[in-house]
């Protein structure tokens, strides 16, 4: 095999992997951030006594958990703009990619809800609290501490999963990976480089949600 | 005749199919010190939950110092939730299992209905809480969570959460049951306190020697029904029913 590797070519443009590196943290962080919206008013639906916010909140779900992340991505970037519903390229990914994370959201929360003792609710009705109001103060910041380990988890999958927009052109890691690997035949030292750049990325997240993990921990 | 602070008038609740509470009167005047006892399931939680609106119920009213409360009218309109919200405030209650907020202080806890529901500003919040908190004998734990403290401390923290709104009329649900042994008068010390100082308040406890000395009168449910009423030297000592001697007997009192 009379390869030798040469780094050289893909330094020269490491700034641009960088700055892809960037781009996909960013895209993960705005739709971590929505799809946690998204996921706690599905998962309040799902959990409401109204049939029709079940319905509804159940086939979201369903829908967007059985269909492949890259079929939503070109659907939304070849579907929506002939409905009339024009986007850019990184807007119509993050768009998709908070609908899909806020699915999975859901079901994170839901469980979250469930898992909580009922008492808690009661006694905060119990001081006068309206029922907005024991969410806001007492059923929600109890239910996300307890889903941090998750929502972390589920963070990290969404970082790595902005590499599907390198399908659609926008410029992460994986698009600036592709083009070095084109112009410049390094094959091997571009890949390697790239794949490093995401674990050393994942490894650092997974290391700060573990710092925030103790901080938020309620003690029992 | 003065108006009672609480006053329940034939108040009837279903599960499904299966009515828990069949035809429940009760009247309380402002300190009055009512115990409730009975055996498992014969709807003592239930009824306290009424009386809290924590359950909704069937036929009957509830009123709060002459206002009807959950409801209104003869025929029994749901109140709106803001008003429930309202009414709710006027009765203080303390659950079997604490039900601290874990992700509060001890103080928090404690301030948190003064500041939402009351509106006050946080300074006079701190005061009264800080206030309440000593006199439960929680002063220097005011900065720890519900799980760095004992059951007992956590149960005493719960009522000072619910006196420091200043409601009406207390409600007690079994406070001591899920406590360790040695736990359980450090807070029936501080309830007979409340008592002393002419707090109102209703309870229902399995402490019969606790019930025999801290009530005006006791009251000893039966299958969704009072059995019998009347002051505790009476009830415990010259029962009525048949029942009530039995239940007696087999609580050793
Ligand atoms: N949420 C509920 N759904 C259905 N049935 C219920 C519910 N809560 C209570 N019950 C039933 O209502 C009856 C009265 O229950 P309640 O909890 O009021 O009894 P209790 O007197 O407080 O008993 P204990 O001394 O065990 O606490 C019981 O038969 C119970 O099974
Ligand atoms: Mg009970």
């Amino acid at each position: 095999m009379g390869y030798t590797l040469n780094f050289g070519a893909v330094w020269r443009d490491f700034d641009l992997l960088l700055s892809g590196l960037g781009l996909g943290l960013g895209l993960a962080i705005v739709s971590i951030f929505a799809g946690c919206w998204i996921g706690l008013v599905a998962a309040f639906a799902m959990n409401s006594k109204h049939v029709l916010w079940r319905r509804v909140a159940s086939c979201y779900v369903t829908a967007i958990r059985n269909t492949p992340l890259l079929v939503l991505i070109l659907f939304s970037f070849f579907v929506l703009p002939r409905l009339g519903i024009r986007l850019g390229k990184v807007e119509s990914f993050t768009v998709t990619l908070s609908i899909y994370a806020g699915a999975y959201l859901t079901e994170v929360f839901r469980g979250a809800l469930l898992a909580l003792p009922r008492g808690l609710r009661e006694a905060g009705l119990a001081i006068g609290l309206t029922e907005w109001q024991a969410k806001i103060w007492i059923t929600i910041p109890i239910m996300l501490r307890n889903a941090f380990p998750a929502l972390g988890n589920n963070f990290i999958s969404l970082f790595k999963d902005t590499s599907l927009a390198a399908a659609i052109a926008v410029p992460e890691l994986t698009f600036y990976a592709r083009q070095i690997n084109v112009n410049t035949f390094r094959v091997i030292e571009t890949w390697l480089v790239a794949s490093l750049m995401y674990v050393a990325a994942c490894y650092l997240i997974a290391a700060g949600l573990r710092f925030f993990e103790r901080r938020l921990a309620i003690s029992r | 005749m003065v108006q009672p602070i609480l006053q329940i008038e034939n108040l009837h609740k279903k599960f499904k199919d299966v009515e828990v509470l069949k035809g429940v009167d009760l009247s309380l005047e402002t300190g009055d010190v009512v115990s409730i006892i009975g055996s498992s399931g014969s709807g003592k939680t239930t009824l306290l939950r009424c009386v809290n609106m924590l359950e909704e119920f069937h036929q009957g009213r509830i009123l709060i110092d002459g206002e009807e409360i959950g409801y209104s009218g003869p025929r029994h309109k749901a109140r709106k939730e803001s008003e429930i919200a309202r009414q709710r405030a006027m009765t203080g209650m303390v659950f079997q299992q604490f039900n601290l907020f874990p992700h509060m202080t001890a103080l928090r806890n404690v301030t948190l209905g003064l500041t939402k529901v009351k509106k006050m500003p946080a300074e006079e919040a701190n005061a009264i809480a800080g206030k309440w908190l000593a006199r439960v004998g929680m002063s220097d734990r005011c900065d720890h969570h519900p799980g760095q403290l004992s059951g007992g401390q956590q149960q005493r923290v719960a009522i000072a959460r619910a006196v420091a709104m200043n409601p009406k009329v207390m409600l007690f649900d079994e406070v001591t049951s899920a406590l360790d042994p040695e736990l359980v008068n450090e807070v029936l010390n501080v309830i007979k306190d409340l008592a002393n100082e002419g707090m109102t308040m209703l309870l229902v406890t399995h402490e019969m020697k606790f019930a025999f000395e801290v009530s005006d009168r006791v009251v000893f449910m039966n299958q969704g029904r009072i059995e019998e009423e009347g002051p505790p030297e009476e009830l415990f000592r010259k029962p009525k029913s048949q029942r009530l001697a039995e239940f007696l007997k087999s609580s050793k009192f």
